[in-house]
């Protein structure tokens, strides 16, 4: 990344390895073309740099928002959009013109400066956590040493807009969301910093271009080297996983919105672009909290494969990503809405325990050598606890079957 | 587990490994998901303007006026004689009897309106009519820009053939059908009958020594 433009020949540039920082390279090759001054040179490449990101993140936004409603209607027997353009591909920009060309609607009661920041600041931090993660052997954009660190600060920022866009709103159901997303978002970021928590001491790293490269190689020769086959790691991945949908303010956990109970949750009171800044900051941050469950448990830019090096890794990445949320998908199109009660219990009495376990877990499996012994050892220290868990959850805690006093008798 | 056989406990009290059930649902939608590329059975999905759901030989809306042959408006079965008009009970049906110079009833309608935004497809214009001249529709694309004069229907728009009526609804208009020519038959034997009659009178009367009759001639039946 330091390496002048010089340096690098064009041949390499054009790489396929190399080719997500092309843009950056070509902004700084030919700024030091002109004779700019170092400082300009740089900043030109980072915001060439930030703007890939973007690039690819919006669009792929854009193709998610038409991929998800298609996943939806198959997993009803449904055939989805078809009808703008070739199966429907137009969709996505017939509905962002729906989006821009809708009245902006703010309501009298409403603080108009939060109402307006709200919608931004939910964008700006996806967008922050984006820039963090390593997607491929050579490029990330903001290399940081304590990248993991950062993501997180930068992710509890969400919750805030989230409250922002309730409060600012004067309106009673966009406050109900807004409390259930504060209670929420902060239950279900305990365990999911807890679960990442374990790959931290095992690495004993924060920065998330070393954890993706510490994964490397492969088991017996075919098993990959990823955190997510490890006792502690299939717990932990788990656990982030369930916790990702929750912070993303997906189904089932996506009571803020709920909207067969409160509307709109937090965005009742928007419309037009705004409406669609909201989904946006949604969409990029659910696609960087699966780039980042990725790099932590599934060996991030890693192949899955022996013998596939020669696949440029940042694909590797993208199909990745791809698996990942097409599971989000398939479990929003499975499971009903939690209520809220089920919700807190389950972020509390299940999912917490069972990080705080995974600790312990990935201590002993580090210093028991990462082997057969390990896994011996840290199995049923995880998996006796979850399925007693689970199953006094299910007795005690979940309602039983609810009685009806004139008709049970 | 001894007793799961004698007396089968709620799903809640059953040791069970936690997220199985999780794994089934997805399993339910995962088979749809995959299964509605490959099977046509499972789509329900009909795509409205180029195909049609076929409506049922009950669905009902606005009526329409029932004509035989090709004309429109001479093959009208309706002779204006404004019973619906009469027992509509929005009253959106609007009726003139169409006259000669003389003003002698042509027993045709010449304005028969039907204000589709009043009607509200009750049906009884069609159950009161003794002339089997009006009948409910099964058109449900009727949208139109201008409310008013789009959503009154005149005579011209109102009158379909026979034909359609027995493509619409098989079994009501073959009913229809076959009383109306058992009627044209027996109005015909009537017919056929009286000319009989007659023609035995004139006979009787250009040949009286035949047989004496006593009615006079030209009685009305």
């Amino acid at each position: 990344m330091t390496a002048s433009p010089a340096a690098v020949d064009a041949a390499g540039w054009f790489a396929p390895e190399q080719l997500p920082m092309l843009p950056q390279r070509l902004v700084e090759h030919l700024l030091s073309l002109t004779g700019a001054p170092e400082v300009l040179i740089s900043i030109a490449g980072i915001a060439a740099s930030a703007g890939t990101v973007l690039l690819v993140f919006s669009s792929a936004f854009a193709l998610l928002s038409l991929i998800e409603r298609k996943v939806l209607a198959r997993a009803q027997n449904r055939i989805g959009p078809n009808r703008a353009g070739w199966f429907g591909l137009l969709q996505p920009l017939a509905d962002g013109i729906k989006m821009l060309t809708k009245e902006d609607v703010v309501p009298d009661k409403a603080e108009k400066f939060l109402h307006f920041l709200a919608p931004v600041l939910i964008v700006l931090p996806a967008i922050l956590a984006l820039g963090v993660l390593p997607y491929g052997r050579d490029w990330t954009p903001l290399p940081l040493e304590a990248g993991l660190l950062f993501f997180f600060a930068i992710g509890a920022l969400t919750e805030l807009s989230v409250f922002i866009a309730g409060w600012a709103s004067g309106s009673k159901f966009p406050m109900l969301g807004a409390m259930r997303a504060i209670s929420q978002m902060v239950s279900y970021e305990l365990p999911l910093i807890l679960s990442a928590l374990g790959v931290v001491m095992v690495s004993g790293t924060l920065s998330l271009q070393e954890i993706a490269a510490q994964q490397s190689g492969f088991h017996f020769g075919f098993i990959p080297a990823w955190n997510l086959f490890t006792p502690w790691g299939l717990v932990a991945g788990l656990l982030f996983f369930i916790c990702s949908i929750a912070e993303a303010n997906r189904s089932p956990f996506d009571l803020p919105e709920g909207e067969s109970e409160i509307v709109a949750g937090h965005m009742t009171e928007y419309s037009g672009f705004k409406y669609a800044l909201f989904f946006m900051g949604e969409y990029l941050g659910l696609f960087a909290i699966a780039g980042l469950g990725i790099t932590l448990f599934l060996g991030g830019w890693q192949p899955p494969v022996p013998g596939l090096a020669y696949v440029p890794s940042w694909v590797w990445f993208a199909a990745k990503i791809s698996v990942v949320i097409f599971l989000y998908l398939w479990i929003r199109a499975s499971f009903p809405r939690l209520r809220i009660d089920q919700l807190m219990r389950f972020a509390w009495l299940c999912m917490i325990p069972m990080a705080l376990l995974t600790l312990p877990a990935a201590a002993i499996w580090h210093f028991t050598g990462r082997g057969a012994f390990s896994w011996l050892v840290t199995l049923p220290l995880l998996l006796v606890p979850w399925i007693i868990l689970g199953n006094v959850f299910n007795r005690r805690l979940a309602p039983g079957r609810r009685r009806y006093r004139f008709a049970d008798g | 587990m001894n007793d799961a056989t004698s007396s089968p406990k709620p799903p809640g009290k059953r040791w069970s490994l936690p997220g199985a059930g999780l794994l089934k649902g997805m399993a339910v939608t995962g088979r749809n998901l995959v299964g509605s590329f490959f099977t046509k059975e499972r789509m329900t999905t009909v795509q409205y303007p180029e195909q049609r759901a076929p409506i049922s030989p009950n669905f009902r809306n606005f009526p329409f006026l029932v004509h035989d042959g090709d004309d429109p408006d001479a093959g009208l079965r309706c002779v204006a004689c404004s019973i619906c008009e009469k027992e509509c009970p929005p009253q959106c049906i609007y009726i003139v009897l169409e006259r000669d110079a003389e003003g002698k009833s042509l027993k045709r309608p010449k304005i028969f309106d039907i204000d589709v935004s009043v009607c509200m497809n009750c049906g009884i214009c069609a159950e009161v009519c003794p002339f089997d001249a009006i009948y409910m529709d099964g058109e449900y694309e009727l949208s139109t820009g201008d409310r008013f004069e789009g959503l009154l229907f005149h005579k011209e728009r109102l009158a379909k053939s026979a034909d359609y009526h027995m493509r619409l609804r098989p079994k009501e208009a073959t009913q229809v059908m076959e009383r109306r020519k058992a009627e044209e038959e027996k109005k015909a034997a009537a017919a056929a009958a009286k000319a009989a009659k007659a023609k035995a009178v004139k006979d009787a009367d250009a040949n009286p020594t035949a047989s004496a009759n006593p009615k006079p001639e030209g009685g009305e039946a």
